[in-house]
């Protein structure tokens, strides 16, 4: 598939909106008609809601015509993963279970995302409860690579990344609670960016693990990810997680690039990479020594056991997480004699296999007499990765790493075999562990024309940092001769 | 986690139950070889010395969060009953709590 390259960015759609230049419903018409044209192949939303977009469109350009400003997201179109509420536009999670459930209420990020004058397309394809890697857990069928579209598109926010590498939408929201925003944004060739545990409320995702879960922003350039961000940040009340302090709006200062940033390479990160990825790791250091970064080697011992660590974590949250799905309040029903076969035969019709394994992982983690040995031990490997990431950011600002170890792989290529599907994400789940911010950023493609992404990590709260580094790693791209 | 301690067929049908789910012989089968190669992947964490490590549960240090005891805007009731498997007179409707006989 050809990918336009004349596609408008969030930022130049909401400023030519404002000016006039074009109005939201020609953007939006435009957008709902390549949605149309692409979306056949691809399968990155589960759910159009263009009649609602383009009523929506001509509030945005009423607004304009009386000189009011909607704001920063003037008449953006964009897609939200379909764990995130939409009052009254159904929630699937990516599973049979909800059965076409419909929110009584919007999430905190929706409506700031309203308040700032976006306008939601749809809802993208997942991992059924964002449990995978490759978009293949849907209940409603894999997303595809829009390089290829024999390729996963990565997971679990693969509609997502997809959605706006096909340029059928600027922007798009996903979640990230081991890797699920940076790893599709990786395999797709865009920027996903998961922000520092608690910027971004969670009210209204709906929950797969708690302590590590994060909305977060894709986008084509990192500007817009900027723009994003800034939009869905800040405190909220109904989130007991949200972080209750200033956020002030992020701005990047490109002048002066990397000058003077201190970089570390994080060896543990750099083993069993593909030669491919690699070389674009070599490229990377160059480009930022040549921009006056330092960039060093570096070690961080428990990102080895983090995998291990989180997949106990994560299913042992979401085994209580998912219990609320039961029959009783939402979703669907599959009648038995009494109430507990009930909940049982629905629970069985109603999960796929996926999730099964992982309430199956998380029940057993959690059960007496396996509580230390399993959840117990890997709560306090978490501990660990914390105090490594704390004394390795004494000497580094950031971090830098691949953000896979591999490029996409085939449709069907993992999906028997769940511990090969999950060492996809060990370049990742450190970050969740830990709280920490981090982005993934195109660098590149492999000889078979699939993206290759780089990370960047930084400690809580430096998001900045994380898009300022990836801003500089993106502008190779325009340096490069080729 | 040691070598005995593997999981088994017994255990994945216990937990099941747990679970509230119900496996046929052959998801029992899988998902036994499955987890146990998942556990046996996290010896790795077991090979650390983590006798003196207190444990992490989340990112933020959290204490209770309270909010102002003032009434606030709720959703609506009838919005939350018309998305239920089973409504009636304004509760959510459930088969027999005790057995099927009626």
């Amino acid at each position: 598939m050809k990918l336009s390259e004349q596609l408008l960015s969030a930022k130049e759609i909401a400023v030519g909106i404002k000016n006039k230049t074009f109005s939201a419903t020609e953007i939006v018409s435009d957008t709902l008609g390549r949605i149309e044209k692409l979306d056949g192949d691809i399968h990155a939303f589960l759910n159009v809601t263009g009649d609602q977009a383009l009523l929506r469109a001509k509030e945005i350009d009423e607004m304009v015509s009386k000189g009011e400003d909607p704001g920063i997201l003037a008449g953006v179109p964009i897609g939200i993963k379909d764990n995130i509420c939409t009052r009254k536009v159904a929630t699937t999670c990516g599973s049979k279970i909800l059965n076409e459930w419909k929110p009584p209420y919007d999430a905190t990020v929706i409506e700031k995302l309203r308040s700032q004058g976006a306008i939601v397309v749809g809802k993208t394809n997942m991992d059924e409860f964002a449990m995978g890697s490759s978009t293949e857990h849907s209940a409603f069928g894999p997303t595809k690579n829009p390089h290829n579209i024999k390729c996963v598109p990565g997971g679990s926010s693969g509609g997502s990344a997809a959605a706006v590498a096909s340029g059928m939408v600027p922007l798009a929201l996903g979640s990230d609670t081991g890797g699920s925003i940076r790893q599709p944004a990786a395999f797709c060739g865009v920027v996903g960016l998961k922000p520092t545990y608690g910027l971004v409320s969670r009210y209204g995702l709906v929950a797969f693990a708690s302590s590590l879960d994060q909305i977060g922003p894709f986008s084509r350039d990192v500007d817009d990810s900027v723009l994003l961000a800034n939009a869905i940040m800040g405190h909220d009340p109904l989130d007991s997680t949200s972080l209750d302090i200033d956020t002030p709006p992020i701005k990047i200062n490109s002048d002066g690039g990397v000058r003077g940033l201190r970089i570390g390479l994080v060896s543990e990160f750099l083993e069993g990479i593909s030669p491919e990825i690699s070389e674009a790791i070599e490229r990377a250091c160059k480009y930022l020594d040549a921009g006056g970064g330092q960039v060093e080697s570096c070690s961080v011992p428990s990102v080895k056991q983090s995998l291990s660590a989180y997949y106990l974590i994560a299913p042992a949250e979401a085994s209580s997480n998912l219990a609320r799905f039961d029959g009783v309040r939402f979703g669907m029903r599959v009648d038995g004699k009494n109430a507990e076969e009930m909940m049982v035969n629905t629970r069985t019709a109603g999960f796929g296999d996926e999730v099964k394994r992982r309430i199956m992982l998380g029940t057993y983690a959690l059960s007496a007499g396996y509580y230390d040995a399993y959840y117990g031990s890997a709560q306090k490997l978490r501990t660990l990765v914390i105090r490594d990431f704390e004394s390795v950011y004494q000497k580094f600002d950031v971090l830098l790493s691949p953000t896979t170890p591999t490029t996409a792989f085939e449709i069907g290529a993992k999906i028997d075999d769940p511990l090969t599907m999950y060492l996809s994400d060990v370049c990742t789940i450190p970050t969740n562990l830990a709280g920490h911010p981090a982005i993934s950023v195109p660098f590149g493609y492999d000889s078979k024309g699939l993206p290759i992404g780089l990370q960047v990590l930084a400690p809580a709260l430096k998001d900045d940092l994380t898009l300022k580094v990836a801003s500089y790693l993106e502008s190779a791209r325009e340096n490069a001769n080729d | 986690m040691n070598n005995e301690n593997l999981i088994t067929e017994k255990d994945v049908a216990h937990v099941a139950v747990l679970a509230r789910l119900h496996l046929s012989e052959k998801e029992i089968t899988d998902f036994t070889v499955q987890l146990r190669s998942i556990l046996e992947h996290g010896r790795d964490i077991t090979a650390l010395d983590l006798a003196d490590i207190p444990p992490t549960s989340g990112p933020i240090p959290l204490e209770n969060v309270f909010r102002e005891d003032v009434k606030g805007g709720c959703v609506d009731k009838s919005e939350v009953l018309s998305e239920a498997p089973g409504h009636q007179e304004g509760q959510f409707l459930v088969p027999p709590l005790l057995d099927g006989s009626e």
